[in-house]
């Protein structure tokens, strides 16, 4: 138990610094490395939890597929470094104290709620963890939902098409 | 103590695991530098390295020391992480997917059964799949960080290919996945194994046990030609095109940074062999039927005379040193075949992954013979085989099998 605690909080803290990181690099490649870092720290957790199909494919579309893209328009447009401006009083003022207001609702509302958590029963895990068990509800029980979505991403996809040769 | 190592074993095991694997990668990395240089040679009507040790065999050595000494002058303007980190990437993530392989059975040794490799996973596949997918990053990285326009190029192109071929690579797996119902190459492997029929039984043929097979060879076409496409090689090896872009992604990487792409290009080309072996030719089964138990003694029977022909043939060498190391190298294959002949317990040990590392072994041959024979492609040839021809073709076989799947069910 200790140990998946120690490697819970190593990938947690890899995480959280990498997100700090990607909001604070001033090179947009720099941003993108942090949010690939991000995304694999998260494949890990699900590991941890026992999801091992969804880690995979976490890191095969998120850390992979789409992370992919990212880098290469970056690289394609050739983006330099950011200049940093000055802060606007705006967001010194107003801004970090909404910020720290938010974080603080939602460490409040996490706290109170982590007694009240259903804990994951057996079933549970097996429906998560078994790839066979995640289709059948992906496939059998949520088909609908799940062929409207991909109806959406083709419909995403055939605009971008079409706004792709508008241009032409 | 031994209380220690059994309450630790799931660990020292592993670790013990790993440096083997790190070391024969290695090693095989290098002498598989030394074979391409050579068939390529006699492809095209020279000798190869030959001054090096006899036949050049120490060419491998004298390159990696070579590496280690040379000057490694970082260029002017570079993103210092960015350009270290990506030779890291590249050799890291090759030679972690070789990690989730299984290049055997089960060992029973001591009482203890493990795993012919180190980590069995149950999604073994898409481990593998996760971690190709990472690789694209250290030659994106290399080629944006080196701060030249050609190394830019060459991961620009890289990026794009990778993108593209992934597609085909995954779709064309997914009929052998519909074949065996697991995402565990381990298990991939044992449902090819049908006994009496030998290698009519691996998902290239597709007789399977239990009748629900289908031949791949469509999907085997398909998956190979994107994992070359993948693995960045001739005739796909745009993002090093010499002709074109100086040397590509690593322009700008001299010594051993320049050595770690290298060995990492070279590894994910095992890599990928493994995989064609393990999914579509039946892993560490034997091509021949159960029942021809005679077929066991073939590791001796090529040992012997191989060794025998090296120990004849070294007694001949022109210069002293090769007179010397040859028949040594000669006796020990020799000797090592007379032993496999007459221990059979070690004979059968081996037999798994003696048919894995042959099959593995053509295919790098076939890698390298591709190299000597085949110009490489355009750059939009590339684009349009990858997505007007790959794609569809891959995504057909995946209708075909499941329409012939579902057909054989009812």
């Amino acid at each position: 138990m200790t140990g998946s605690l120690i490697i819970f909080f190593v990938l947690a803290a890899l995480a959280v610094l990498a997100a700090v990181s990607l909001i604070l690099q001033r090179h947009p490649i720099h941003s993108a490395l942090s949010l690939i870092v991000v995304m694999v720290a998260l494949a890990g957790l699900y590991l941890l939890m026992g999801a091992e199909f969804v880690a995979a494919v976490q890191i095969i579309v998120y850390g992979g597929a789409v992370m992919v893209l990212f880098v290469f328009v970056i690289m394609l447009l050739n983006a330099g470094e950011e200049e940093r401006t000055n802060f606007s009083k705006l967001a010194t003022f107003g801004g970090i104290p909404l910020a720290l207001g938010l974080s603080g609702i939602i460490a409040a509302a996490i706290a109170r709620s982590s007694g009240q958590l259903p804990t994951p029963t057996a079933a549970a895990e097996g429906t998560l963890s078994s790839t066979r068990q995640l289709s059948m509800m992906l496939f059998k029980d949520f088909v609908y939902p799940f062929e409207l979505t991909s109806f959406l991403i083709l419909v995403a996809i055939l605009g971008a098409i079409v706004l792709a040769q508008r241009e032409n | 103590m031994n209380e220690f190592l059994a309450k630790y074993a799931f660990l020292i095991v592993p670790l013990i695991k790993v440096a083997i694997l790190v070391f024969a990668v290695l090693t095989i990395d290098a002498y598989l530098t030394w074979l391409e240089r050579k068939v390529i040679a006699h492809i095209q009507a020279r000798w190869g390295p030959h001054r090096v040790g006899p036949h050049g065999l120490l060419q491998p050595l004298a390159d990696g020391i070579k590496f280690i000494l040379k000057e490694d002058p970082m260029p002017a303007g570079v993103d210092k992480i960015g350009y270290f980190l990506a030779p890291f990437l590249t050799l890291a993530l090759a030679v972690t997917s070789l990690s989730v392989i299984p290049f055997g059975p089960d060992i029973k040794a001591f009482g203890y059964v493990t795993n012919f490799g180190i980590a069995d996973v149950n999604v073994s596949l898409l481990v593998l799949f996760a971690i190709t997918a990472l690789g694209v990053y250290g030659v994106a990285l290399a080629g944006w960080a080196s701060n030249n326009k050609y190394s830019l190029l060459g991961g620009l192109r890289s990026s794009a290919q990778m993108i593209s071929y992934e597609l085909a690579l995954t779709l064309s797996v997914v009929g052998v996945l519909l074949i065996a119902g697991d995402l565990s190459l381990k298990h991939i492997v044992e449902h090819q194994d049908n006994g009496n029929l030998g290698l009519l039984g691996w998902n290239l043929f597709g007789f399977a046990k239990d009748g629900a097979g289908f031949t791949q060879i469509i999907g085997f076409v398909c998956f190979f030609i994107a994992a070359i496409a993948e693995t960045n090689r001739v005739p796909f090896d745009l993002p090093e095109a010499e002709s074109e872009l100086v040397a590509g992604f690593h322009t700008e990487y001299a010594s051993m940074k320049f050595a770690m792409f290298f060995i990492g290009e070279y590894t994910s080309m095992i890599a990928v062999s493994c995989l064609a072996t393990i999914l579509f030719f039946g892993g560490w089964l034997s091509p021949f039927p159960a029942s021809w138990t005679f077929t066991h003694y073939l590791p001796s029977v090529i040992l012997i005379p191989f060794g025998l022909w090296v120990i004849f043939d070294g007694i001949r060498y022109e210069t002293i040193f090769g007179r010397i190391l040859l028949p040594g190298v000669g006796t020990v294959l020799t000797a090592a075949g007379a032993a496999l002949f007459l221990f059979p317990a070690a004979n059968d040990l081996i037999q798994g992954p003696f048919w894995f590392f042959a099959k593995v072994f053509v295919f790098l041959f076939f890698y390298i013979w591709m190299r000597g024979t085949l110009p490489r492609f355009r750059y939009d040839q590339l684009m349009d085989f990858g997505w007007k021809i790959l794609l569809p073709v891959s995504i057909a076989n995946v209708v075909l099998t499941s329409a012939f799947l579902l057909w054989r069910m009812h």
